[in-house]
């Protein structure tokens, strides 16, 4: 690592991930940094491996699996972690909100309990110390000390997802994994849940890696984007300029097939095709046979992640990333 | 709903289906076929005048319904009437009785649930090996009804290795728990595998769910995760479980009682029955009607300490 440039909050190098029973990796080659106080999101489909990316910085991985690669939470590897430092990362410095508050909560425990007991059973914070703290960031995320004693069943969605969030603060985390958290809710809750995301990363300073299939969510929120497509990424670079100028045609296409209110009625435009199985091998390109600048050669060789001419944050992997430049593609 | 009239309510319930259960009761020993006195007369042939006697005696002759508020007045003032066999009062028999059945029963409710709990827990835990041999061993226990069992442990541990007294229920609290072992061990058998494969079941079910998931991803120490969260997430159905398993002791008393030579009143109740004494028969079943029903009731009352979903007075759990 050079060592003028600080240590990044996250920095998942090479990750693969190969599943029991599939015969291709669910994640092929990973790559991606999230920077202190840097929102990130990271886009794809249902099975595109987004999820399990996020989750492998707490080294939440499903049973089975065989890992090569690197997660490191500032600095250090996460995967090669004993059980007790792990304990303590999970309770600390990395932290999640889940996807449904209540799925997420234990319906038969007390809120108080769900917030303070990650810090109070690492012996992090004395059970005194934590409800204090478990109140203060309840006020921060609008919410009053009388819902310490009421059970998950007693309080709405959003006002358990808010707990969630207060819950995920509590060990001063540097790093915020925020897993579809607002799929769950209602649009207005929606709104709410993310504004509140966004205040508490400047207030707290802490990294968030955003995981949405909401392209407008994504380019709204983050300060950089990673597209991922069948476990691999396809294309990344600033929010902004990925949006405008896409480089992979997954990415164009899944621009074009977002619904617009301004834009002409009729059939909403779909990708065609299905995303690879897992139980066959991959060859080329992953997204070569729904692709339409598909070429001989996707389907002989992976293309490798290459930047953009004169902007080297914006990285595609695509044999034809030139021919998309300027011209949006139909999908 | 408050606690105190959900509890007083299910105490009034609870009188209501006991006075009905007494009904039963004395009408189903009313229409069984034979008479207490053609017992006592043990196939004699008497004269209609010693007969007429015995009737008026055990006021047969008497109507149904008048009979019956007899009988209820009696039980009400804690008189279950006279024994026919033993010719003594039927509270006499159940006062030195039931102390021993309830001591059998306790020993086997306990050995059910620390025995039980403890393999459920393994099995689900551990996984694998631990599991497999959990789920041989309680399929085991499962398949052997209770009789069975007793025979099978009178044969080895009384008769063939002489460790514990084949039969009789001792003398003074020692002597006793050492005579009750082998049937409250024939008791438990089934019943403990019953309640390892529910336990088993109720953790694996609770270790699936995603705030299991959530609490390990926040560092929740795993033996905590277990503890606070999957074990505590089971207590529901093993305590609906534990209510089931009571009911089931004391019905499977009768035959284990009677298999050991055991002076309780499950062996009571199998020896009034063959000798048509109705006024044994009657108490007998009306005390087990109404532990059964003491037993669903406390069942009832700790539920929503258990789970916050469950609202006094109905069991709907809140989505």
């Amino acid at each position: 690592m050079n060592p003028t440039q600080p240590v990044p909050t996250l920095d998942i190098q090479g990750l693969k991930i190969t599943l029991p029973g599939t015969a291709r990796p669910v994640l092929d080659g990973v790559d991606l940094t999230v920077r202190a106080g840097e929102t990130v999101a990271l886009v794809g489909e249902s099975g595109s491996g987004k999820s399990l990316t996020s989750r492998s910085a707490l080294r939440l991985l499903p049973p089975g699996a065989v890992v090569e690669g690197a997660v490191r939470v500032g600095g250090e590897d996460v995967l090669a972690m004993d059980a007790d430092r792990l304990c303590g990362v999970r309770a600390g410095s990395v932290a999640m909100v889940f996807q449904d508050p209540r799925a997420a909560v234990n319906p038969l425990r007390r809120i108080g309990d769900f917030l303070t007991e990650s810090v109070t059973l690492t012996g992090a914070t004395s059970r005194t110390d934590a409800t204090a703290r478990a109140v203060e960031l309840l006020g921060a995320v609008g919410l009053d000390e009388s819902v310490l004693r009421k059970y998950p069943g007693q309080v709405s969605g959003g006002m358990l997802q808010r707990v969630v969030i207060a819950a995920a603060l509590m060990g001063d985390p540097v790093l915020l994994l925020a897993d579809e958290p607002t799929t769950a809710l209602d649009v207005t809750s929606q709104a709410e849940v993310i504004a509140l995301l966004a205040t508490l990363r400047e207030r707290f300073g802490t990294g968030l890696l955003f995981v949405t299939h909401d392209l407008d969510l994504a380019a709204a929120i983050s300060d950089r984007v990673h597209v991922m497509y069948a476990g691999r990424i396809v294309e990344t670079g600033p929010a902004e300029d990925l949006f405008a100028r896409p480089r992979h045609p997954y990415t164009a296409a899944l621009l074009a097939s977002t619904p617009r209110m301004e834009g002409p009625r009729g059939r909403l435009a779909a990708i065609e095709g299905q995303p690879p199985d897992l139980r066959e091998p991959l060859h080329g390109c992953a997204f070569a046979t729904r692709c339409p600048l598909a070429t001989e050669v996707c389907d002989q060789r992976a293309p490798l992640p290459a930047a953009a001419p004169g902007r080297p944050e914006h990285r595609a992997a695509c044999h034809h990333s030139d021919l998309l430049e300027g011209s949006a593609v139909d999908a | 709903m408050s606690f105190v009239r959900f509890a007083v309510r299910r105490v009034a319930e609870m009188a209501a289906t006991l006075l009905t259960a007494s009904f039963v009761v004395f009408g189903a020993m009313y229409l069984a076929p034979g008479s207490p006195a053609s017992f006592l007369l043990a196939g004699r042939s008497a004269s209609p005048e010693a007969l007429a006697a015995i009737n008026a005696q055990y006021h047969l002759d008497d109507p149904f319904l008048v009979r019956y508020f007899r009988w209820l007045g009696g039980v009400l003032q804690g008189d279950f009437g006279r024994s026919i066999t033993y010719r003594t009062d039927v509270s006499r028999l159940l006062a030195d009785r039931l102390p021993v059945t309830l001591l059998l029963i306790t020993m086997a409710l306990a050995l059910v649930v620390a025995v039980g709990l403890f393999l459920g827990r393994i099995a689900a835990v551990r996984g694998g090996a631990a599991d497999s041999a959990v789920l041989v061993t309680t399929t085991f226990a499962v398949g052997t009804p209770s009789f069975a069992a007793a025979v099978l442990l009178q044969g080895l541990f009384a008769v063939r290795l002489g460790w514990f007294p084949s039969s009789g229920s001792g003398e003074g609290l020692g002597d006793m728990l050492w005579h009750l072992t082998l049937p409250a061990i024939a008791l438990a058998l089934y019943l403990t595998g019953m309640l390892a494969r529910v336990t088993r079941s109720a953790m694996l079910e609770a270790l699936d769910s995603e705030h299991v998931t959530v609490a390990r991803s926040r560092g929740v120490p795993e033996r905590q995760v277990i503890r606070r969260h999957v074990l505590r997430n089971s207590l529901g159905t093993v305590l609906t479980t534990g209510g089931l398993i009571v009911s089931t002791l004391l019905v499977c008393t009768i035959l284990v009682e009677t298999a050991f030579g055991i002076g309780g009143i499950g062996q009571l109740l199998e020896l009034s029955t063959t000798t048509k004494d109705f006024p044994t028969v009657q108490a007998v079943s009306l005390i087990i009607v109404a532990l059964f029903m003491a037993v669903n009731l406390v069942v009832d009352l700790l539920l929503p300490l258990v789970d916050p979903r469950v609202t006094l007075g109905s069991r709907k759990a809140a989505a």
